[in-house]
Protein backbone atom coordinates (compact mmCIF):
# COMPACT_ATOMS: atom_id res chain seq x y z
CA UNK A 1 0.00 0.00 0.00
CA UNK A 2 1.44 3.47 -1.11
CA UNK A 3 1.37 6.17 1.34
CA UNK A 4 -1.01 7.70 -1.27
CA UNK A 5 -4.88 8.38 -0.68
CA UNK A 6 -7.21 9.76 -3.28
CA UNK A 7 -10.88 11.58 -2.10
CA UNK A 8 -12.97 13.13 -4.16
CA UNK A 9 -15.20 15.71 -2.98
CA UNK A 10 -19.01 15.75 -4.57
CA UNK A 11 -20.38 19.79 -4.27
CA UNK A 12 -23.72 20.15 -5.56
CA UNK A 13 -24.23 23.80 -4.61
CA UNK A 14 -25.75 26.11 -7.31
CA UNK A 15 -24.15 29.26 -6.56
CA UNK A 16 -21.15 30.48 -7.50
CA UNK A 17 -19.55 30.94 -4.83
CA UNK A 18 -21.49 28.61 -2.90
CA UNK A 19 -21.82 27.98 1.50
CA UNK A 20 -22.26 24.30 -0.17
CA UNK A 21 -18.45 24.11 -1.93
CA UNK A 22 -17.23 26.13 1.39
CA UNK A 23 -18.11 23.29 3.67
CA UNK A 24 -16.78 21.10 1.77
CA UNK A 25 -13.66 22.34 1.26
CA UNK A 26 -13.54 22.69 4.82
CA UNK A 27 -14.19 19.04 5.32
CA UNK A 28 -11.75 17.80 2.61
CA UNK A 29 -9.02 20.04 4.29
CA UNK A 30 -10.03 18.52 7.83
CA UNK A 31 -9.37 15.32 6.22
CA UNK A 32 -6.09 15.77 4.70
CA UNK A 33 -4.71 17.46 7.96
CA UNK A 34 -5.85 14.17 9.67
CA UNK A 35 -4.46 11.89 7.05
CA UNK A 36 -0.76 14.34 7.25
CA UNK A 37 -0.87 14.08 10.81
CA UNK A 38 -0.48 9.87 10.49
CA UNK A 39 2.18 10.35 7.24
CA UNK A 40 -0.45 9.70 4.76
CA UNK A 41 -0.85 12.30 1.28
CA UNK A 42 -4.13 12.81 0.31
CA UNK A 43 -5.11 14.23 -3.32
CA UNK A 44 -7.96 15.81 -3.55
CA UNK A 45 -10.62 15.95 -6.46
CA UNK A 46 -13.22 18.31 -6.78
CA UNK A 47 -16.67 17.66 -8.53
CA UNK A 48 -18.72 20.56 -9.15
CA UNK A 49 -21.86 19.05 -10.25
CA UNK A 50 -23.31 22.34 -11.48
CA UNK A 51 -20.68 22.16 -13.87
CA UNK A 52 -21.78 18.92 -15.05
CA UNK A 53 -25.51 19.47 -15.03
CA UNK A 54 -26.37 19.64 -18.55
CA UNK A 55 -24.75 15.61 -18.84
CA UNK A 56 -26.21 14.48 -15.84
CA UNK A 57 -29.38 15.55 -17.61
CA UNK A 58 -28.32 14.14 -21.03
CA UNK A 59 -27.14 10.75 -19.01
CA UNK A 60 -30.67 10.52 -17.56
CA UNK A 61 -32.09 10.54 -20.98
CA UNK A 62 -29.57 8.57 -23.05
CA UNK A 63 -28.56 6.45 -20.64
CA UNK A 64 -25.24 6.77 -21.86
CA UNK A 65 -21.90 9.50 -19.92
CA UNK A 66 -20.94 12.24 -21.95
CA UNK A 67 -17.22 12.11 -21.94
CA UNK A 68 -16.31 14.68 -19.01
CA UNK A 69 -18.84 13.52 -16.56
CA UNK A 70 -17.94 10.00 -17.39
CA UNK A 71 -14.30 11.05 -16.57
CA UNK A 72 -16.08 12.53 -13.55
CA UNK A 73 -17.71 9.09 -12.61
CA UNK A 74 -14.62 7.40 -12.96
CA UNK A 75 -12.19 9.37 -10.80
CA UNK A 76 -15.14 9.08 -8.11
CA UNK A 77 -15.36 5.49 -8.27
CA UNK A 78 -11.74 4.89 -8.31
CA UNK A 79 -11.13 7.12 -4.97
CA UNK A 80 -10.36 5.71 -1.43
CA UNK A 81 -12.87 8.13 -0.06
CA UNK A 82 -15.32 10.33 -1.01
CA UNK A 83 -17.13 13.55 0.81
CA UNK A 84 -20.70 14.66 -0.14
CA UNK A 85 -22.07 17.64 0.48
CA UNK A 86 -25.45 19.08 -0.86
CA UNK A 87 -27.85 22.24 -0.15
CA UNK A 88 -31.12 20.58 1.55
CA UNK A 89 -34.27 21.70 -1.23
CA UNK A 90 -37.46 20.99 0.00
CA UNK A 91 -36.91 18.76 2.88
CA UNK A 92 -33.97 16.92 1.24
CA UNK A 93 -30.67 16.38 -1.01
CA UNK A 94 -31.30 18.67 -4.55
CA UNK A 95 -32.31 17.21 -7.29
CA UNK A 96 -29.26 17.87 -9.06
CA UNK A 97 -27.48 15.39 -6.29
CA UNK A 98 -30.28 12.95 -6.71
CA UNK A 99 -29.56 12.98 -10.63
CA UNK A 100 -25.73 12.76 -10.16
CA UNK A 101 -26.35 9.45 -7.65
CA UNK A 102 -28.85 7.98 -9.92
CA UNK A 103 -26.39 8.13 -12.96
CA UNK A 104 -24.11 5.96 -11.20
CA UNK A 105 -24.04 2.44 -11.33
CA UNK A 106 -25.61 1.02 -8.38
CA UNK A 107 -21.74 -0.72 -7.31
CA UNK A 108 -20.00 2.09 -7.60
CA UNK A 109 -19.94 3.34 -4.16
CA UNK A 110 -20.24 0.07 -2.51
CA UNK A 111 -17.55 -0.25 0.82
CA UNK A 112 -17.06 3.20 0.04
CA UNK A 113 -15.98 5.42 2.65
CA UNK A 114 -18.10 8.25 2.76
CA UNK A 115 -18.62 11.35 4.74
CA UNK A 116 -21.90 13.56 4.29
CA UNK A 117 -22.40 17.07 4.66
CA UNK A 118 -25.03 19.56 3.78
CA UNK A 119 -26.12 22.81 3.95
CA UNK A 120 -29.45 24.92 4.46
CA UNK A 121 -30.75 28.68 5.60
CA UNK A 122 -31.71 27.35 8.71
CA UNK A 123 -30.86 24.53 11.75
CA UNK A 124 -34.34 23.24 11.03
CA UNK A 125 -33.51 20.86 8.09
CA UNK A 126 -30.13 19.57 9.93
CA UNK A 127 -32.10 16.30 10.22
CA UNK A 128 -32.17 15.69 6.26
CA UNK A 129 -28.86 14.17 6.72
CA UNK A 130 -30.07 11.17 8.98
CA UNK A 131 -33.40 10.66 6.77
CA UNK A 132 -32.38 11.25 3.59
CA UNK A 133 -28.96 11.08 2.78
CA UNK A 134 -27.51 8.37 4.99
CA UNK A 135 -30.65 5.77 4.06
CA UNK A 136 -29.52 6.67 0.06
CA UNK A 137 -26.04 5.50 0.54
CA UNK A 138 -26.57 2.71 2.81
CA UNK A 139 -28.94 1.67 -0.21
CA UNK A 140 -25.62 1.87 -2.00
CA UNK A 141 -23.41 -0.28 0.28
CA UNK A 142 -21.44 3.14 1.28
CA UNK A 143 -19.65 3.02 4.20
CA UNK A 144 -20.81 6.40 6.28
CA UNK A 145 -19.17 7.78 8.68
CA UNK A 146 -21.42 8.22 11.59
CA UNK A 147 -20.98 11.96 12.05
CA UNK A 148 -22.18 14.16 9.34
CA UNK A 149 -22.10 17.98 9.25
CA UNK A 150 -25.14 20.49 8.55
CA UNK A 151 -24.00 24.03 8.39
CA UNK A 152 -26.89 26.63 8.25
CA UNK A 153 -25.93 29.86 7.43
CA UNK A 154 -25.71 31.24 11.44
CA UNK A 155 -22.69 28.63 11.69
CA UNK A 156 -20.92 30.46 9.26
CA UNK A 157 -21.05 33.60 11.56
CA UNK A 158 -20.46 31.77 15.35
CA UNK A 159 -17.76 30.09 17.22
CA UNK A 160 -19.98 27.22 17.98
CA UNK A 161 -23.14 26.34 20.74
CA UNK A 162 -22.19 23.23 22.46
CA UNK A 163 -25.72 23.50 24.65
CA UNK A 164 -26.93 23.43 21.10
CA UNK A 165 -25.89 20.61 19.87
CA UNK A 166 -25.47 17.35 22.74
CA UNK A 167 -21.95 16.94 22.84
CA UNK A 168 -21.59 18.47 19.27
CA UNK A 169 -19.40 21.30 19.33
CA UNK A 170 -19.65 23.98 16.79
CA UNK A 171 -19.28 23.96 13.13
CA UNK A 172 -15.12 23.70 13.58
CA UNK A 173 -15.68 21.06 16.15
CA UNK A 174 -18.36 18.55 13.72
CA UNK A 175 -15.92 19.04 11.04
CA UNK A 176 -12.61 17.80 12.79
CA UNK A 177 -14.72 14.93 13.95
CA UNK A 178 -16.38 13.77 11.26
CA UNK A 179 -12.76 14.41 9.25
CA UNK A 180 -11.36 12.15 12.00
CA UNK A 181 -13.61 9.71 11.15
CA UNK A 182 -13.54 9.46 7.62
CA UNK A 183 -9.23 9.69 7.65
CA UNK A 184 -9.31 6.66 9.82
CA UNK A 185 -11.28 4.65 6.98
CA UNK A 186 -10.05 6.27 4.19
CA UNK A 187 -6.21 5.19 5.84
CA UNK A 188 -7.06 1.71 5.38
CA UNK A 189 -8.54 1.90 2.00
CA UNK A 190 -7.06 0.14 -0.89
CA UNK A 191 -10.10 0.80 -3.43
CA UNK A 192 -7.97 3.29 -5.75
CA UNK A 193 -5.25 1.00 -6.09
CA UNK A 194 -7.22 -1.98 -7.11
CA UNK A 195 -7.82 -3.32 -10.48
CA UNK A 196 -11.00 -2.99 -11.56
CA UNK A 197 -12.43 -5.35 -14.90
CA UNK A 198 -15.19 -4.19 -15.59
CA UNK A 199 -16.13 -7.83 -18.16
CA UNK A 200 -15.95 -9.76 -14.74
CA UNK A 201 -18.58 -12.30 -15.02
CA UNK A 202 -20.41 -13.53 -11.60
CA UNK A 203 -18.94 -15.64 -9.84
CA UNK A 204 -20.35 -19.37 -10.86
CA UNK A 205 -21.60 -18.00 -14.30
CA UNK A 206 -21.83 -20.35 -16.83
CA UNK A 207 -22.66 -19.76 -20.50
CA UNK A 208 -24.94 -22.73 -21.30
CA UNK A 209 -26.58 -21.92 -17.90
CA UNK A 210 -27.01 -24.29 -14.49
CA UNK A 211 -29.56 -26.90 -13.68
CA UNK A 212 -30.21 -29.49 -16.24
CA UNK A 213 -29.70 -26.78 -19.11
CA UNK A 214 -27.13 -28.81 -21.14
CA UNK B 1 -21.05 -14.17 -51.65
CA UNK B 2 -20.74 -11.29 -49.83
CA UNK B 3 -17.38 -10.02 -47.73
CA UNK B 4 -20.28 -7.72 -45.69
CA UNK B 5 -23.90 -7.33 -45.45
CA UNK B 6 -25.16 -3.81 -45.69
CA UNK B 7 -29.03 -3.11 -44.26
CA UNK B 8 -31.49 -2.14 -42.23
CA UNK B 9 -32.88 -2.35 -38.77
CA UNK B 10 -35.65 -0.73 -37.60
CA UNK B 11 -37.65 -0.83 -34.03
CA UNK B 12 -40.79 -0.34 -35.34
CA UNK B 13 -42.10 2.81 -33.68
CA UNK B 14 -45.07 4.77 -34.31
CA UNK B 15 -44.08 7.96 -33.29
CA UNK B 16 -45.73 11.92 -34.47
CA UNK B 17 -44.00 13.47 -37.23
CA UNK B 18 -42.99 16.83 -35.35
CA UNK B 19 -42.89 18.92 -38.77
CA UNK B 20 -46.63 18.08 -39.18
CA UNK B 21 -48.40 16.93 -36.09
CA UNK B 22 -49.36 13.95 -37.66
CA UNK B 23 -49.62 10.41 -36.76
CA UNK B 24 -49.55 7.26 -38.45
CA UNK B 25 -52.21 4.82 -37.93
CA UNK B 26 -51.01 1.20 -37.22
CA UNK B 27 -52.47 0.01 -40.77
CA UNK B 28 -50.87 3.10 -42.64
CA UNK B 29 -47.15 2.49 -40.38
CA UNK B 30 -47.21 -1.37 -40.83
CA UNK B 31 -47.53 -1.13 -44.71
CA UNK B 32 -44.55 1.51 -44.66
CA UNK B 33 -42.34 -0.85 -43.16
CA UNK B 34 -43.49 -3.34 -46.13
CA UNK B 35 -43.03 -1.14 -48.57
CA UNK B 36 -39.75 0.22 -46.91
CA UNK B 37 -38.26 -3.32 -46.50
CA UNK B 38 -39.11 -4.83 -50.05
CA UNK B 39 -37.18 -1.52 -50.57
CA UNK B 40 -34.62 -1.80 -49.49
CA UNK B 41 -33.93 -4.93 -51.69
CA UNK B 42 -34.60 -2.67 -54.37
CA UNK B 43 -31.55 -0.45 -53.71
CA UNK B 44 -29.38 -3.04 -53.38
CA UNK B 45 -29.20 -3.63 -49.60
CA UNK B 46 -28.48 -6.84 -48.34
CA UNK B 47 -30.31 -7.06 -44.81
CA UNK B 48 -33.68 -6.11 -43.30
CA UNK B 49 -33.90 -6.82 -39.21
CA UNK B 50 -37.03 -6.00 -37.55
CA UNK B 51 -37.50 -5.59 -34.02
CA UNK B 52 -39.74 -7.02 -31.43
CA UNK B 53 -41.91 -5.07 -28.97
CA UNK B 54 -45.26 -5.63 -26.96
CA UNK B 55 -46.24 -2.34 -26.10
CA UNK B 56 -47.51 0.93 -27.88
CA UNK B 57 -46.29 2.55 -29.83
CA UNK B 58 -44.51 -0.42 -31.31
CA UNK B 59 -46.51 -2.52 -33.73
CA UNK B 60 -44.38 -5.33 -34.12
CA UNK B 61 -45.32 -7.82 -31.17
CA UNK B 62 -45.14 -10.76 -34.27
CA UNK B 63 -41.66 -10.59 -36.87
CA UNK B 64 -41.83 -14.10 -38.21
CA UNK B 65 -45.20 -13.38 -39.67
CA UNK B 66 -44.02 -9.95 -41.15
CA UNK B 67 -40.78 -11.66 -42.26
CA UNK B 68 -42.38 -14.68 -43.81
CA UNK B 69 -44.86 -12.02 -45.95
CA UNK B 70 -41.75 -10.29 -47.12
CA UNK B 71 -39.52 -13.57 -47.66
CA UNK B 72 -42.62 -14.10 -50.41
CA UNK B 73 -41.92 -10.87 -52.00
CA UNK B 74 -38.74 -10.55 -52.29
CA UNK B 75 -35.54 -12.86 -53.95
CA UNK B 76 -32.20 -11.63 -52.49
CA UNK B 77 -33.28 -9.75 -48.96
CA UNK B 78 -31.93 -11.62 -45.87
CA UNK B 79 -34.72 -11.49 -43.19
CA UNK B 80 -33.45 -11.01 -39.48
CA UNK B 81 -34.68 -9.26 -36.45
CA UNK B 82 -33.33 -6.80 -33.81
CA UNK B 83 -33.92 -8.17 -31.49
CA UNK B 84 -36.04 -11.59 -30.69
CA UNK B 85 -36.64 -11.97 -27.15
CA UNK B 86 -35.11 -14.59 -25.80
CA UNK B 87 -36.03 -14.21 -22.30
CA UNK B 88 -39.75 -13.74 -22.54
CA UNK B 89 -40.35 -16.32 -25.78
CA UNK B 90 -40.72 -19.44 -25.02
CA UNK B 91 -37.66 -20.90 -26.73
CA UNK B 92 -39.78 -24.07 -28.65
CA UNK B 93 -42.04 -21.30 -30.55
CA UNK B 94 -38.77 -19.55 -31.37
CA UNK B 95 -37.61 -22.84 -32.96
CA UNK B 96 -40.42 -23.51 -34.67
CA UNK B 97 -41.11 -20.17 -35.84
CA UNK B 98 -37.64 -19.45 -37.44
CA UNK B 99 -36.94 -23.04 -38.88
CA UNK B 100 -40.73 -22.78 -40.34
CA UNK B 101 -39.14 -19.04 -41.73
CA UNK B 102 -36.00 -20.95 -43.07
CA UNK B 103 -38.49 -23.17 -45.28
CA UNK B 104 -40.41 -20.52 -46.39
CA UNK B 105 -37.59 -17.99 -47.50
CA UNK B 106 -35.16 -20.42 -48.83
CA UNK B 107 -32.90 -19.82 -45.84
CA UNK B 108 -33.06 -16.40 -46.15
CA UNK B 109 -33.13 -15.97 -42.76
CA UNK B 110 -30.89 -15.60 -39.45
CA UNK B 111 -32.19 -13.58 -35.92
CA UNK B 112 -30.51 -11.38 -33.64
CA UNK B 113 -30.94 -12.47 -29.80
CA UNK B 114 -31.72 -9.67 -27.21
CA UNK B 115 -32.83 -9.78 -23.53
CA UNK B 116 -35.53 -7.10 -23.75
CA UNK B 117 -35.21 -3.73 -21.17
CA UNK B 118 -39.50 -3.10 -20.98
CA UNK B 119 -40.01 -3.96 -17.65
CA UNK B 120 -43.74 -5.15 -18.03
CA UNK B 121 -42.98 -7.21 -20.47
CA UNK B 122 -41.84 -9.40 -18.46
CA UNK B 123 -44.52 -10.35 -15.81
CA UNK B 124 -46.51 -9.88 -19.09
CA UNK B 125 -45.29 -13.21 -20.21
CA UNK B 126 -45.15 -14.87 -16.74
CA UNK B 127 -41.11 -13.92 -16.13
CA UNK B 128 -38.64 -11.61 -13.59
CA UNK B 129 -36.66 -9.15 -15.30
CA UNK B 130 -34.34 -9.75 -12.61
CA UNK B 131 -34.00 -13.34 -14.16
CA UNK B 132 -32.90 -11.84 -17.39
CA UNK B 133 -29.57 -13.09 -18.13
CA UNK B 134 -29.91 -16.67 -16.62
CA UNK B 135 -33.68 -16.68 -19.13
CA UNK B 136 -31.31 -15.48 -21.50
CA UNK B 137 -28.94 -18.26 -20.95
CA UNK B 138 -31.08 -21.11 -20.44
CA UNK B 139 -33.33 -20.59 -23.00
CA UNK B 140 -30.68 -20.15 -25.31
CA UNK B 141 -29.19 -23.58 -24.26
CA UNK B 142 -32.24 -25.13 -25.18
CA UNK B 143 -33.24 -23.38 -28.26
CA UNK B 144 -29.65 -24.28 -29.62
CA UNK B 145 -30.45 -28.33 -29.11
CA UNK B 146 -33.92 -27.91 -30.62
CA UNK B 147 -32.25 -27.14 -33.36
CA UNK B 148 -29.14 -29.84 -33.48
CA UNK B 149 -31.13 -32.71 -32.02
CA UNK B 150 -34.04 -34.52 -33.29
CA UNK B 151 -35.34 -36.45 -30.19
CA UNK B 152 -34.40 -33.61 -26.91
CA UNK B 153 -35.43 -34.40 -23.34
CA UNK B 154 -34.57 -31.76 -21.50
CA UNK B 155 -35.10 -29.96 -17.81
CA UNK B 156 -34.44 -26.41 -16.58
CA UNK B 157 -35.39 -23.70 -14.69
CA UNK B 158 -37.82 -21.45 -16.11
CA UNK B 159 -39.81 -23.47 -18.71
CA UNK B 160 -41.90 -26.97 -17.99
CA UNK B 161 -39.70 -29.84 -19.01
CA UNK B 162 -39.22 -31.93 -22.08
CA UNK B 163 -39.55 -35.56 -22.92
CA UNK B 164 -38.92 -36.84 -26.47
CA UNK B 165 -39.69 -33.54 -28.22
CA UNK B 166 -38.90 -32.98 -31.87
CA UNK B 167 -39.03 -29.39 -32.89
CA UNK B 168 -40.83 -29.10 -36.05
CA UNK B 169 -40.16 -28.56 -39.28
CA UNK B 170 -36.46 -29.30 -38.94
CA UNK B 171 -33.93 -26.60 -39.74
CA UNK B 172 -33.48 -26.16 -43.31
CA UNK B 173 -30.64 -28.69 -44.69
CA UNK B 174 -30.58 -29.78 -41.34
CA UNK B 175 -28.43 -26.47 -40.55
CA UNK B 176 -29.45 -24.18 -38.20
CA UNK B 177 -29.90 -20.14 -38.31
CA UNK B 178 -27.21 -17.86 -37.62
CA UNK B 179 -27.89 -16.43 -34.47
CA UNK B 180 -26.23 -12.96 -33.02
CA UNK B 181 -26.17 -12.21 -29.64
CA UNK B 182 -27.03 -8.41 -29.03
CA UNK B 183 -26.17 -6.69 -25.98
CA UNK B 184 -25.34 -3.31 -24.87
CA UNK B 185 -23.41 -3.51 -21.60
CA UNK B 186 -23.48 -7.24 -20.58
CA UNK B 187 -20.22 -9.17 -20.43
CA UNK B 188 -22.48 -12.11 -20.16
CA UNK B 189 -24.27 -11.90 -22.94
CA UNK B 190 -20.46 -11.69 -25.15
CA UNK B 191 -19.59 -14.34 -23.12
CA UNK B 192 -22.87 -16.66 -24.54
CA UNK B 193 -21.93 -15.47 -27.88
CA UNK B 194 -17.85 -16.40 -27.84
CA UNK B 195 -19.15 -19.91 -26.10
CA UNK B 196 -21.38 -20.66 -29.01
CA UNK B 197 -19.61 -19.41 -31.70
CA UNK B 198 -22.48 -17.35 -32.65
CA UNK B 199 -22.26 -13.94 -34.26
CA UNK B 200 -21.96 -10.42 -31.51
CA UNK B 201 -24.12 -7.39 -32.83
CA UNK B 202 -23.19 -4.12 -30.80
CA UNK B 203 -26.53 -1.37 -31.19
CA UNK B 204 -23.59 0.49 -30.97
CA UNK B 205 -26.27 3.77 -31.91
CA UNK B 206 -26.14 5.16 -28.31
CA UNK B 207 -22.91 4.76 -26.59
CA UNK B 208 -19.76 6.32 -27.21
CA UNK B 209 -17.49 4.27 -29.29
CA UNK B 210 -14.90 2.74 -26.74
CA UNK B 211 -17.60 0.87 -24.62
CA UNK B 212 -18.65 -0.59 -27.70
CA UNK B 213 -14.86 -1.26 -28.29
CA UNK B 214 -14.41 -3.33 -25.29
CA UNK B 215 -17.17 -5.00 -25.04
CA UNK B 216 -16.39 -6.12 -29.14
CA UNK B 217 -12.63 -7.05 -27.83
CA UNK B 218 -13.90 -8.77 -24.98
CA UNK B 219 -16.24 -10.84 -27.29
CA UNK B 220 -13.54 -11.35 -29.80
CA UNK B 221 -10.80 -12.92 -26.83
CA UNK B 222 -13.35 -15.34 -25.62
CA UNK B 223 -14.30 -16.74 -29.08
CA UNK B 224 -10.72 -17.32 -29.96
CA UNK B 225 -10.02 -19.11 -26.10
CA UNK B 226 -13.28 -21.06 -26.67
CA UNK B 227 -11.54 -22.62 -30.36
CA UNK B 228 -13.43 -21.09 -33.15
CA UNK B 229 -10.81 -19.70 -34.55
CA UNK B 230 -8.95 -16.26 -33.82
CA UNK B 231 -10.10 -13.28 -32.44
CA UNK B 232 -9.97 -11.61 -35.96
CA UNK B 233 -12.43 -14.14 -36.89
CA UNK B 234 -15.05 -13.42 -34.65
CA UNK B 235 -18.51 -12.35 -36.68
CA UNK B 236 -19.34 -8.83 -35.37
CA UNK B 237 -22.29 -6.80 -36.37
CA UNK B 238 -22.28 -3.31 -35.68
CA UNK B 239 -25.50 -0.72 -35.92
CA UNK B 240 -25.62 2.78 -37.41
CA UNK B 241 -27.46 5.74 -38.25
CA UNK B 242 -27.21 8.29 -40.80
CA UNK B 243 -29.27 11.02 -42.51
CA UNK B 244 -27.84 12.30 -46.31
CA UNK B 245 -28.83 15.29 -48.18
CA UNK B 246 -26.93 16.24 -51.07
CA UNK B 247 -26.03 18.62 -49.04
CA UNK B 248 -24.68 18.46 -45.58
CA UNK B 249 -26.58 21.43 -43.94
CA UNK B 250 -29.83 20.33 -45.91
CA UNK B 251 -29.20 17.49 -44.23
CA UNK B 252 -28.51 19.08 -40.55
CA UNK B 253 -31.69 21.55 -41.11
CA UNK B 254 -34.14 18.48 -42.29
CA UNK B 255 -33.24 16.35 -39.47
CA UNK B 256 -33.07 18.21 -36.72
CA UNK B 257 -37.01 18.59 -35.80
CA UNK B 258 -36.49 14.74 -35.49
CA UNK B 259 -33.85 14.17 -33.65
CA UNK B 260 -35.20 16.49 -31.16
CA UNK B 261 -38.11 14.84 -30.65
CA UNK B 262 -36.42 11.10 -31.21
CA UNK B 263 -38.35 9.17 -28.60
CA UNK B 264 -34.68 7.42 -27.38
CA UNK B 265 -32.25 10.77 -27.40
CA UNK B 266 -35.00 14.25 -27.80
CA UNK B 267 -34.53 16.31 -25.81
CA UNK B 268 -31.27 15.60 -24.54
CA UNK B 269 -27.85 16.58 -26.20
CA UNK B 270 -27.75 18.46 -29.19
CA UNK B 271 -27.58 17.03 -32.73
CA UNK B 272 -23.92 17.91 -33.09
CA UNK B 273 -22.89 16.50 -29.51
CA UNK B 274 -24.88 13.18 -29.90
CA UNK B 275 -23.34 12.93 -33.89
CA UNK B 276 -20.06 13.13 -31.92
CA UNK B 277 -20.46 11.00 -29.34
CA UNK B 278 -21.87 8.08 -31.52
CA UNK B 279 -22.03 6.75 -35.05
CA UNK B 280 -25.23 8.90 -36.13
CA UNK B 281 -23.72 10.90 -39.34
CA UNK B 282 -26.31 13.25 -40.56
CA UNK B 283 -24.68 15.13 -43.57
CA UNK B 284 -23.69 14.37 -47.21
CA UNK B 285 -22.92 10.87 -48.62
CA UNK B 286 -19.35 10.90 -48.88
CA UNK B 287 -19.53 12.02 -44.89
CA UNK B 288 -21.11 9.20 -44.48
CA UNK B 289 -18.87 7.33 -46.19
CA UNK B 290 -16.16 8.31 -44.45
CA UNK B 291 -17.53 7.80 -41.14
CA UNK B 292 -18.46 4.35 -41.81
CA UNK B 293 -15.41 3.59 -43.89
CA UNK B 294 -13.46 3.79 -40.40
CA UNK B 295 -15.41 1.81 -38.20
CA UNK B 296 -12.94 -1.44 -38.86
CA UNK B 297 -10.01 0.84 -37.40
CA UNK B 298 -12.21 0.69 -33.80
CA UNK B 299 -13.81 -2.59 -34.29
CA UNK B 300 -11.67 -4.59 -36.59
CA UNK B 301 -12.85 -6.11 -39.48
CA UNK B 302 -16.22 -7.27 -39.59
CA UNK B 303 -19.39 -8.55 -41.17
CA UNK B 304 -22.43 -6.79 -40.55
CA UNK B 305 -23.59 -3.15 -40.82
CA UNK B 306 -26.82 -2.08 -40.20
CA UNK B 307 -28.31 1.43 -40.18
CA UNK B 308 -32.15 2.63 -38.16
CA UNK B 309 -33.08 4.92 -41.06
CA UNK B 310 -36.84 5.36 -40.59
CA UNK B 311 -37.53 6.07 -36.87
CA UNK B 312 -38.66 8.91 -35.00
CA UNK B 313 -41.44 9.96 -37.32
CA UNK B 314 -39.57 10.48 -40.74
CA UNK B 315 -42.31 9.80 -43.34
CA UNK B 316 -42.17 7.23 -45.98
CA UNK B 317 -40.97 9.14 -48.94
CA UNK B 318 -37.79 10.59 -47.11
CA UNK B 319 -37.33 7.13 -45.47
CA UNK B 320 -37.30 5.48 -49.77
CA UNK B 321 -34.98 8.82 -50.19
CA UNK B 322 -33.00 7.71 -47.70
CA UNK B 323 -32.56 4.58 -49.27
CA UNK B 324 -31.86 5.38 -52.67
CA UNK B 325 -28.51 7.25 -51.23
CA UNK B 326 -27.78 4.87 -49.12
CA UNK B 327 -28.27 1.26 -51.55
CA UNK B 328 -27.26 4.30 -54.66
CA UNK B 329 -24.26 5.73 -53.40
CA UNK B 330 -23.06 5.13 -50.14
CA UNK B 331 -23.02 0.95 -49.60
CA UNK B 332 -21.45 0.55 -53.17
CA UNK B 333 -18.32 2.51 -51.95
CA UNK B 334 -18.45 1.02 -48.66
CA UNK B 335 -18.34 -1.96 -50.13
CA UNK B 336 -15.29 -1.37 -52.32
CA UNK B 337 -13.47 0.68 -49.66
CA UNK B 338 -13.65 -2.31 -46.54
CA UNK B 339 -12.65 -5.13 -49.37
CA UNK B 340 -9.25 -3.30 -49.65
CA UNK B 341 -6.92 -4.87 -47.10
CA UNK B 342 -9.44 -6.99 -45.57
CA UNK B 343 -7.74 -9.57 -44.28
CA UNK B 344 -7.62 -13.21 -46.06
CA UNK B 345 -8.39 -14.81 -42.52
CA UNK B 346 -11.50 -12.11 -42.29
CA UNK B 347 -14.67 -14.64 -42.35
CA UNK B 348 -17.44 -13.54 -44.79
CA UNK B 349 -20.79 -12.76 -43.36
CA UNK B 350 -23.01 -16.29 -43.26
CA UNK B 351 -25.23 -17.15 -44.46
CA UNK B 352 -27.41 -20.07 -45.19
CA UNK B 353 -25.01 -21.01 -48.00
CA UNK B 354 -22.08 -20.80 -46.06
CA UNK B 355 -23.42 -22.73 -42.95
CA UNK B 356 -24.67 -25.72 -45.15
CA UNK B 357 -20.98 -25.84 -46.79
CA UNK B 358 -19.55 -25.82 -43.82
CA UNK B 359 -21.67 -28.60 -42.38
CA UNK B 360 -21.15 -30.68 -44.99
CA UNK B 361 -17.59 -30.40 -44.94
CA UNK B 362 -16.94 -30.94 -41.01
CA UNK B 363 -19.27 -34.21 -41.85
CA UNK B 364 -16.72 -35.24 -44.93
CA UNK B 365 -14.09 -34.78 -43.04
CA UNK B 366 -15.74 -36.86 -39.88
CA UNK B 367 -16.32 -39.65 -42.63
CA UNK B 368 -13.01 -39.76 -43.39
CA UNK B 369 -11.05 -40.02 -39.75
CA UNK B 370 -14.03 -42.89 -39.85
CA UNK B 371 -12.95 -44.47 -43.20
CA UNK B 372 -9.09 -43.97 -42.11
CA UNK B 373 -10.00 -45.35 -38.78
CA UNK B 374 -12.17 -48.40 -39.55
CA UNK B 375 -8.83 -48.96 -42.39
CA UNK B 376 -6.26 -49.45 -39.26
CA UNK B 377 -8.85 -51.72 -37.33
CA UNK B 378 -8.67 -53.59 -40.29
Amino acid sequence: MTDTRTITVVSAGLSQPSSTRLLADRLAQATTARLAADGVTAEVHVIELRDLAQDITNNLLTGFAAPRLAAAIEQLTASDGAIFVTPIFTTSYSGLFKSFIDVLDPDALSGMPVLLGATGGTERHSLALEYAMRPLFSYLHAAVVPTTVYAASSDWGSTGDAAAYAGGGGLPERIDRAAGELAALVRDSDRASRVRDPFALPDGFSPVGGFGAQ
Amino acid sequence: MSQMQFGIFTVSDITEDPTTGRTLSEAEKIQDTLTIAQHAEEVGLDVFALGEHHNPPFWSSSPTTTLAYLAAKTTTLQLSTATTLITTNDPVKIAEDFAMLQHVSGGRVDLMLGRGNTGPVYPWFGQDIREGIPLAIEHYALLHRLWREDVVDWQGRFRTPLQGFTSTPRPLDGVAPFVWHGSIRSPEIAEQAAYYGDGFFANNIFWPAEHYQKLIGYYRQRFEHYGHGTAAQAIVGLGGQAFMRKNSQDAVDEFRPYFDNAPVYGHGPSLEDFSAMTPLTVGSPQQVIDRYAGMRDLFGDYQRQLFLMDHAGLPLKTVLEQLDILGGEVVPVLRKELAVNRPAETPDAPTHESLVAAARAADALEAAVAASEFAEVK
